[in-house]
C-alpha cells in the first residue's frame, strides 16, 4: 500500500538513508528503511559491536503543567509516582475493558513528562490523552515528534563509543534514566534504552544534530540498521510488539506483562477489568516457541496441539544469532509451559515446536 | 548480473541447459536482492514432477516468504543439498553454488516462453526496478 506522497512523513535523516542506499519500507504514515546492506549483517553488528537505528518516526508527546502527573496516573498502568526526575518507566496504556491501546516508556524531566509511544498508534494515543484530559487546558500536550529526531545506538561498544561524544557522561547513565547531555555544542536528551537486548541509548536531537550525530557514529564504526533487523533484535531479546504480539483485544496478564500493572497505586483506565480478569485467571497466554522441525513460523500460522488449533503466531523469524526459528504465540493456557511441546502449522503440514522460556536471548554479563 | 546463457521467466526464476541436457533452475540475482538474506528453502523431492510456471516451493528470507515458481514442466533429477543447509548461497552466487534443482525438461520447446537475459533486464528496467551493478 502506498500512501499519498504528499502526506508521507520523512525523518530528519531521509537524504542519509537515500544516499546509502536504504530499501525503503511505508510504516505507519512513514517512509522508513527496512535494510541498509542486510538485515542479518545489521542484526550481527548490533549484537557484536555497535549499530544506529533511525527511530525519528516514534511517537513523542510531552506533557505539562500541574495535572500531567494526575493524568498519566489515569491513564497509565503504572505508578507514575514512584518517577523521580531522571527516570523512566515501561508503561501500558489501557482501555476500559483492559485491552492494551498501546506500550511506551515515560520519563520525568525537571519540569515535563515525556512519553515514547508507538508511531502506529500516535493517532489513537493523542485522542485518548486529550479525552481523559478534559475540556480544561490544563495539562498541556504537545506533539514534538515532528520537532526533533531519534536514534537508538546499541551495542556492546555504545556506551564506549558515547561517552567519547558526550564528554564522559553517557556511560553513568544507569537503566531507564535520561538526560540532556551536550553533544558537540548542543543539547540532546539521552536515555539508557533500546528494543535489542544489548546495552544501549536512545537520544532525541534536533533535526540538524540527528544528522551530524548520525554521520559521526557512523564515521567512528557504528552500522547504519532498518527495521527489519530491529524487528529480530526485538524478538530474539523477548521484547512484544503492539499490533503484533498484544493489542487492544488483549489485555497485559495474557501477554505476560502483568508486571507493568501496578495494582497498589489506585484507581487508572482499566483496572477493574483487570482486576476481574486476575481472578478469573486467563485463558490464553502468549509464550516463546521455537521450531524443533524445519520450517519458519510467520504471524499468523496455526499453532496445533495434536489436529486442534489452540492458538496463533503473532510473531515469528529466523533468529540470527540462535540460529534457529522461534517466536511468539498466543496460545491456551494451559499449554503454555515450558517444554510444552506444540506444532506450527506451515504450509499446510503440522512442524513440531516448543514451548521455551522468554527471552530467547540474554546479553553475556560484563565483568 | 544476468548471464546470457540462461533463460529467465517473468517470476524471476533462471534455467540453465546443461551440456547434457539436464537443466539448472534457481532465482536470479534481482529476486535475491530483492528477498533479502535467504534462510530457508522449502523444494520438492528428487522424482516430483513440475509444471511450466507452476509452483515449485518456497522461499524464505529474514523479512518474508516468497512461491518459487517452475521455469518448465519436467522430473526433478537432483535437489542441491548444499543450498538446503546454506541458504545465503542463493544470495552469495545466485547462478553457481545457489542452484535449486535439476530437472529433466518435458518439452524443450517450451523455453520459447521464456525471456533472454536482455529481455529479462528489459522487464526489469520496466518495473522500475534499480540499475543492476
Amino acid at each position: 500500500m502506498e500512501p499519498d506522497p504528499q502526506a508521507l512523513k520523512h525523518s530528519p535523516l531521509f537524504g542519509e538513508q537515500q544516499a546509502l542506499g536504504a530499501r525503503l519500507v511505508y510504516f505507519a504514515g512513514w517512509q522508513l528503511p527496512v535494510q541498509y546492506r542486510g538485515i542479518l549483517e545489521e542484526h550481527r553488528a548490533v549484537r557484536s559491536r555497535a549499530g544506529v537505528f533511525d527511530v525519528s518516526h516514534l511517537c513523542r508527546t510531552e506533557l505539562r503543567g500541574e495535572k500531567a502527573a494526575a493524568l498519566l496516573q489515569r491513564v497509565l498502568t503504572t505508578d507514575v509516582t514512584r518517577l523521580t526526575p531522571g527516570a523512566g518507566q515501561y508503561t501500558l496504556l489501557c482501555q476500559e475493558d483492559g485491552g492494551i491501546l498501546d506500550d511506551a516508556i515515560l520519563y520525568r524531566l525537571e519540569d515535563y513528562f515525556l512519553l515514547v509511544s508507538n508511531a502506529a498508534n500516535a493517532e489513537k494515543v493523542r485522542a485518548w490523552l486529550v479525552h481523559w484530559a478534559g475540556p480544561a487546558s490544563q495539562p498541556q500536550i504537545e506533539d514534538t515528534t515532528r520537532q526533533t529526531g531519534m536514534l537508538a545506538f546499541q551495542g556492546p561498544l555504545a556506551a564506549r563509543d558515547l561517552d567519547a561524544l558526550t564528554h564522559h557522561e553517557a556511560a553513568q547513565l544507569a537503566p531507564f534514566h535520561i538526560r540532556a547531555l551536550r553533544i558537540g555544542r548542543h543539547m540532546a536528551l539521552i536515555s539508557r534504552t533500546g528494543y535489542t537486548g544489548e546495552d544501549g541509548f536512545e537520544l532525541i536531537l534536533t533535526p540538524e544534530d540527528t544528522v551530524r550525530v548520525w554521520r559521526h557514529l557512523l564515521a567512528h564504526g557504528a552500522a547504519p540498521c532498518g527495521l527489519g533487523a530491529r524487528d529480530t533484535l526485538r524478538l530474539e531479546a523477548g521484547y512484544l510488539l503492539h499490533g503484533n504480539d498484544m493489542d487492544a483485544a488483549t489485555n497485559p496478564l495474557e501477554v505476560g506483562l502483568g508486571r507493568f500493572v501496578h495494582w497498589d497505586k489506585g484507581e487508572f483506565i482499566g483496572r477493574e477489568a483487570l482486576v476481574k480478569a486476575k481472578e478469573r485467571g486467563v485463558a490464553r497466554r502468549l509464550v516463546g516457541f521455537e521450531m524443533v522441525g524445519r520450517g519458519i513460523a510467520r504471524r499468523g500460522y496455526n499453532v496445533l496441539a495434536g489436529s486442534e488449533v489452540i492458538g496463533s503466531v503473532t510473531s515469528g523469524t529466523f533468529a540470527p544469532t540462535l540460529d534457529r526459528a522461534i517466536g511468539l504465540a498466543l496460545v491456551r493456557a494451559q499449554l503454555a509451559q515450558p517444554g510444552q511441546g506444540l506444532a506450527v502449522e506451515i504450509r499446510g503440514e503440522p512442524v513440531e515446536a516448543r514451548v521455551v522460556a522468554l527471552p530467547f536471548y540474554r546479553r553475556p554479563k560484563v565483568n | 548480473m544476468h548471464p546470457q546463457n540462461c533463460y529467465y521467466s517473468k517470476e524471476h526464476e533462471w534455467l540453465k541447459l546443461e551440456r547434457d541436457g539436464t537443466a539448472l533452475v534457481g532465482i536470479t540475482h534481482y529476486a535475491q536482492d530483492q528477498l533479502g538474506d535467504v534462510v530457508f528453502l522449502a523444494l520438492p523431492s528428487v522424482g516430483a514432477r513440475l509444471q511450466q510456471f507452476q509452483k515449485l516451493g518456497e522461499i524464505e528470507s529474514v523479512k518474508a516468504v516468497s512461491g518459487l515458481f517452475s521455469p518448465a514442466s519436467g522430473q526433478v533429477l537432483e535437489v542441491n543439498q548444499q543450498v538446503l543447509d546454506k541458504p545465503e548461497l542463493v544470495n552469495k552466487e545466485p547462478y553457481v553454488r545457489g542452484w535449486l534443482l535439476r530437472l529433466r525438461l518435458d518439452d524443450p520447446g517450451e523455453l520459447k516462453r521464456l525471456l533472454s537475459a536482455q529481455a529479462y533486464e528489459d522487464l526489469l528496467a520496466g518495473m522500475g526496478a534499480p540499475h543492476t551493478p
